[in-house]
This record gives structure tokens, C-alpha cells and sequence, in this order.
């Protein structure tokens, strides 16, 4: 019998420490094309890439502080400041704008008080808007901390809002 | 015996609850008693049946759904007695929309544990690798280019010409890239297949390292797709475990090993040389071409990079014989290509079939129009680069001439269906917003393009002078369209003037009674 697989959703990062961001970058420095690789690793420990790391990156794969600045600005994921507690993407692309994304999307904005890219006051939800989560046949669809929902109604977004702000 | 209960861990069966489901069923048959075996599979791609599970029987395989967790416990029942039920779909493969279709790249997803090389072995996986090895290089490529492929992701480029081009070059080092970075919406295939039958996209990729002399690969996946990294992680692996990836692959004398990179949120490291920048470790900024990556790709090596699809459509055309592919489909749109039909759907999901079958059979036969039950006013064919085509189109043959004939694309097989309540004009300011936020920024056409795009389809929705503004979104659009760098900005103006074209009315000027009211 397979066991269910039952993760963590609640995401629990390291306070940044520059031995544990030396030690997580040495890790990964020896890989070819190693900059995303830290990017992705640094992120997952700390919840964000913290400004501090960027010249360490730098130092490590023998590169300037500008090139890894460039990296890292460049793409949507990374992130310079922890997000909320929680973190709800709601998926703004085509095939959920079709299925009522646009109405659902508005609905969280308003009970969140913030718009999409934005984290509440109190720091507990960042709302994020994501392109495309390939959920487009069971369309509306949002990932909170990781964890998928398609087939969004009014019901099923409020109750994640309501989640995301427990 | 065992009862055997399958239940998918697609990752759109989990957002639907299929991890819910999953446990209830053990906790009912521990309640019942009845020892049971739970299998996790991919997805058979009746999205609107998800959560689909199964039971096996001496018939085959019974399917009910879509399965709540308040149903679980009379499914069960339903299950155990082989009686009726509300939800019971008959036997699987018997389902006329699985019927229907020819699935020779997706023929496992679904049906196998992607954990389980040994699953996917005893449903013909890896035959086509053993007679790639007997065959050696020269006559793979024949076979391969005998069959027709083209690449899956949306180019449409003959992928044995590709092969053939890095085989046949000289360099220390060569790469095999599998492009993953599925960011279109409306397409999941990708996603369905790492899923769902991962080793099937490495033995596809082993089979072209094999045939060009490359030892290493990467597979680029989207951040997005978390299920698909670990399942292709998994899967790598426990194929290095059983000896199909390291040194001696299947006890040959050849060797080749992958590993998976994730990528982080840019749409247009999509575009093969922004995604092999970003493998680099840099910004995913286009490179111009030529060179083409056969002969400078992953860190200056010649390099095969083609689409997830690609890769899977391999180890069938290698087991089966290249004519067995290159008999289904239409013109020079060889072989079978996974569709996939997203948005307001009744019934959407993956349908495998031959090139060839038209827009609207696709639609309104197997799809059974909206699921909003209001009619359907225009379908984007090919992710947010392709057309918008009304009812008037709907007679197009699903292939690469027909579409591009009409000022479309097929590109990656995503048909996004959207019912009478949608705006053209705000589809079309869509694409460009898209395009000027994802735009590498390298090329002005479209990293300035877009922007001005915006801002004149905002103009036109703000009637102010309408005709005039249109003329400089076609001017615009006929710009990027020839003096972009790549198909981000190159295939932006298809949606654009498709909504145009065909929608015309969406984006005539107000009455003057109501303009003047504002």
C-alpha cells in the first residue's frame, strides 16, 4: 500500500547566516551553469535571496557582483525581501481567464485588502499572480504555499483566502 | 487477490483532490477489512472526470468518476461487488473519448506507476532504446527522419535534420537539452508526461545521446511544475538504479547521464537560446541565430535541444518502426500530436490523435463546447503567441501548413476555448502586456513594441481616435512580427491581428450617443 504523501505546506525558513549561506553556495558552486542552482538553493533556505548573498555568489563562481545582480533581477521567482506567511498565486493566464480567472482574481484582491504582487499589512499573504500552472482543463486554479486547487468557484476562493490568512 | 485501486497523482487530479481520495480509500478498506493496493498514476487526461480512479478487474481496468471524498466509501462498494454506481464509467479503455484517439506517445500515462521502472518496462518501455543500440547511430537517424517528427514544441523544425546536424558535428563535448519550460497557457502535456511516465522522456533523450555521441543531459523545467521536477527527479533516479542511465546504459558500451535544472519564472526561457543561457547560469536573453545550437549550444557545444514531446515521441517510433509513425497525419504533419483542450470546456483534457482532425471536431465533438453552456465565440490556438480563431475557421486541419496558411499557429497544441462574454480587445491588449513583462529586453521590437502595443489598444478602448490608433497597432504588430529576434515578440502580433481580423466588431468605436454621455 503506498503511503500518502502528506508534505508540509506550512513553509518554516532559516533566519540568514552567512556560514549557512557560504556552506549552501559551496555546495552547489562546483555544477556547471551553477547560478540558478544557488539562487533556487539560497531561496528555499531563507525564503528569499537575501542582498548580503549576492556578493558571496559573486566570489564563489568567479563572477561580478553585477553579473549575479543581473541573474537575479531577471527572473520572476526570486525573491529580495521574505514574502508573507503565506504565499496564494492565482493563475492569470489565458485558459483561466476563459474559465472566470478575471472575477476571482478581483473577488481575493478585495478580501485581501491588496492587488496581485502585493503583501498584506500584517505580512500574513502575499498575492501573487502566476503564468500558467498547466491546470488549464480544470481551470480557475491558485497554488497556496505550494499546494494546487483547480476548478476555483467563489466558495473554493474564499475559503483560501480564508486559509491563507489563518 | 489484492484489490487493486488506481488513483492518479497528476498534479490536476491533486488539485482537484486526488490525494484526498487516495486516503480515503485505504481508510475504507482498512474500515472494510479488504486488503487493498493503492497505485498513484499519471492522469488519462479526462481532466473534467478528475479525480478519475480505477479498479482492477478481470475485464480490464473500471474507471469511475469524477470521485468525491464523500463518494469514496459507495465506490468502494461499487468496487468490491462489481455493482453499479452513480459515477461508474465502465471499462477504461473502452470510454469512447479514450477510444477516439491514437495514443502512441501517451499510451502508458495513466495506465503505469511513474515511480516504477519496472511498470514501465513490462508495458513495452525501453524497446525502443535496446533496438536503438543494436542499430547504432546512422541508422537511427534514418529512422528518425523517415518518420517525420517535428518538433513538438512549435517550430515544427524535422527533428532527425537536427540530430543529424550535431551527430555529424565534431566537438570534445555534446549536450542533449529537453526544453520543459512549458509556459504556454492552455498546454500541460509536458507536465502530463513528466508525470505521468517519466521514463518515457528519458529514454528519448538517452536514445538521442546515443545517436549524436552526447553523454549529458539536462531537462529545463519550469518552476511552476514542482510535481513534474519530482517526478523527473525520481525517475533519474531509479533509471541510474536499474542501469538505463551512468556508464554501459542497458549493457551496452555507451554511456549517458541527466540531471534536471529548474527554471525560475521567465516565459521566455521558453525560447531554446534563452533557455540555454539560463542553463548557463545568466539571464535567459536570446541569442541570435545563427549559430544555431546543433553547432554552438550548452556552453558552446553542439547541442540537440528539443521539446518534452519530441523526446517522448522517440522510443515509439524506434520500437514500432518509423513507418508505424509516419502513417498517421496529414501533409507533411507526420505521426500524432498530443492536443490539449483548456478554458471554458466542457470537456477539456489530453487528446492524442493523427494530424489532420479540424478545429471544430475538436471543439464541439470531443470537447462538447463550453462548460459555461453559452456559445463558443473564439478559441487561441497555440499559447498566448497564437491566433485567435472564430467559428468562421473552424474547419482548419490541425497541422503546422494549415494553421500557418491562416495566419495561425498549432504551436505547442493548446486550444484555449472562450465562450460569447469575451472581449477581443482585452485578449489582445493581453498578449501585448504579456509580451512587454516577459520580454527579455534584448530586441526593440519587442521590448519596446509591446509596451507601445499596450498603450495604443488602451487608447482604442478609450475611443479615442480609433481608427487611426488601429492602423498603428497593425503597423506596430507588422514591425515585431518581421524585426523581432525571436517568437516572443515575432508571434505577439498573431493574437493581436487575429482579434483584429476576425473580431473586428470588439474593437469599432462607440456610439457617439454613449461617448458623449462620458
Amino acid at each position: 500500500m503506498t503511503a500518502a504523501f502528506e508534505p508540509c505546506y506550512e513553509p518554516c525558513y532559516e533566519p540568514w547566516d552567512d556560514t549557512r549561506g557560504a556552506e549552501i553556495i559551496a555546495e552547489h558552486a562546483s555544477q556547471e551553469g551553477a547560478t540558478l542552482v544557488i539562487l533556487h538553493a539560497l531561496q528555499e533556505a531563507f525564503g528569499y535571496v537575501p542582498e548580503a548573498a549576492i556578493p558571496m555568489v559573486a566570489q564563489a563562481l568567479n563572477l561580478s557582483r553585477a553579473e549575479v545582480h543581473g541573474v537575479f533581477t531577471f527572473y520572476h521567482d526570486f525573491r529580495h525581501k521574505p514574502a508573507g506567511r503565506h504565499v496564494l498565486k492565482l493563475c492569470r493566464a489565458e485558459a483561466c481567464q476563459a474559465a472566470g480567472g478575471d472575477a476571482l482574481a478581483a473577488r481575493a484582491e478585495a478580501k485581501l485588502g491588496v492587488s496581485l504582487g502585493n503583501t498584506t499589512a500584517d505580512d500574513r499573504v502575499t498575492l501573487e499572480p502566476i503564468y500558467c500552472l498547466g491546470l488549464c482543463a480544470t481551470a480557475p486554479s491558485a497554488m497556496l504555499d505550494g499546494r494546487l486547487v483547480g476548478r476555483l468557484d467563489e466558495k473554493r476562493i474564499d475559503a483560501l483566502v480564508a486559509e491563507a490568512q489563518r | 487477490m489484492n484489490m487493486r485501486i488506481f488513483v492518479p497523482r497528476d498534479a490536476a487530479a491533486v488539485a482537484v483532490g486526488a490525494d484526498d481520495i487516495a486516503v480515503a480509500f485505504e481508510q475504507v478498506a482498512t474500515k472494510r477489512g479488504l486488503p487493498v493496493e493503492i497505485v498513484r498514476t499519471g492522469s488519462r487526461g479526462l481532466c473534467w472526470l478528475e479525480p478519475m480512479v480505477e479498479v482492477a478487474t478481470p475485464e480490464g481496468r473500471v474507471a469511475y468518476g469524477p470521485v468525491s471524498p464523500e463518494d469514496v466509501a459507495s465506490v468502494f462498494e461499487s468496487m468490491a461487488s462489481n455493482g453499479p454506481h452513480k459515477l461508474r464509467l465502465g471499462i477504461a479503455d473502452e470510454m469512447p473519448w479514450l477510444k477516439r484517439q491514437t495514443r502512441l506517445t501517451f499510451a502508458r500515462c495513466g495506465v503505469i506507476d511513474p515511480r516504477s521502472l519496472d511498470d514501465y518496462r513490462a508495458h513495452g518501455g525501453y524497446k525502443g532504446l535496446e533496438r536503438a543500440l543494436s542499430l547504432g547511430s546512422d541508422a537511427i537517424l534514418s529512422e528518425v527522419t523517415a518518420s517525420g517528427l517535428r518538433g513538438r514544441g512549435g517550430a515544427g523544425f524535422p527533428t532527425g535534420i537536427k540530430w543529424k546536424t550535431v551527430a555529424q558535428a565534431k566537438a570534445d563535448r555534446k549536450f542533449i537539452v529537453c526544453n520543459a519550460d512549458e509556459g504556454d497557457s492552455g498546454t500541460f502535456a509536458d507536465r502530463m508526461i513528466m508525470e505521468g511516465d517519466p521514463f518515457l522522456v528519458i529514454e528519448g533523450m538517452t536514445t538521442a545521446g546515443i545517436t549524436v555521441g552526447a553523454t549529458k543531459g539536462y531537462i529545463y523545467i519550469r518552476s511552476e511544475y514542482p510535481h513534474a521536477v519530482e517526478a523527473m527527479n525520481a525517475a533519474i533516479v531509479a533509471a541510474r538504479r536499474g542501469g538505463y542511465l551512468g556508464d554501459k546504459i542497458g549493457g551496452s558500451t555507451t554511456s549517458f547521464d541527466m540531471e534536471v535544472r529548474v527554471g525560475a519564472g521567465a516565459y521566455v526561457c521558453g525560447e531554446e537560446t534563452s533557455l540555454l543561457e539560463s542553463l548557463e547560469g545568466r539571464r535567459g536573453l536570446v541569442r541570435a541565430k545563427p549559430p544555431l545550437p546543433a553547432h554552438h549550444g550548452l556552453f558552446g557545444k553542439p547541442t540537440v535541444i528539443n521539446n518534452v514531446l519530441s523526446f517522448a515521441a522517440i522510443p515509439f517510433i524506434l520500437a514500432e518502426g518509423a513507418k508505424a509513425y509516419a502513417d498517421f497525419g496529414m501533409g507533411r504533419s507526420r505521426g500524432t500530436m498530443p492536443i490539449q483542450l483548456a478554458g471554458n470546456i466542457r470537456r477539456g483534457g489530453l487528446f492524442e490523435t493523427a494530424f489532420g482532425v479540424t478545429l471544430g471536431e475538436l471543439v464541439d465533438d470531443i470537447g462538447g463546447g463550453t462548460f459555461t453552456g453559452r456559445p463558443v465565440r473564439a478559441v487561441q490556438v497555440g499559447g498566448p503567441l497564437g491566433a485567435y480563431f472564430p467559428r468562421a475557421l473552424f474547419d482548419t486541419p490541425f497541422d503546422y501548413e494549415a494553421f500557418a496558411a491562416r495566419d495561425g499557429l498549432i504551436g505547442h497544441g493548446g486550444i484555449v476555448v472562450f465562450d460569447d462574454s469575451v472581449d477581443l480587445r482585452k485578449q489582445a491588449r493581453f498578449a501585448m502586456e504579456f509580451c512587454a513583462v516577459e520580454s527579455c529586453g534584448k530586441c526593440t521590437p519587442c521590448r519596446i513594441g509591446s509596451t507601445r502595443g499596450v498603450e495604443t489598444i488602451e487608447k482604442i478602448i478609450n475611443g479615442e481616435r480609433v481608427s487611426e490608433n488601429l492602423a498603428l497597432v497593425e503597423d506596430l504588430c507588422n514591425t515585431m512580427k518581421f524585426g523581432s529576434l525571436c517568437a516572443l515578440g515575432g508571434f505577439t502580433p498573431y493574437p493581436v491581428l487575429s482579434a483584429l481580423k476576425h473580431f473586428r466588431e470588439d474593437f469599432a468605436p462607440a456610439p457617439t450617443t454613449l461617448q458623449a454621455a462620458e
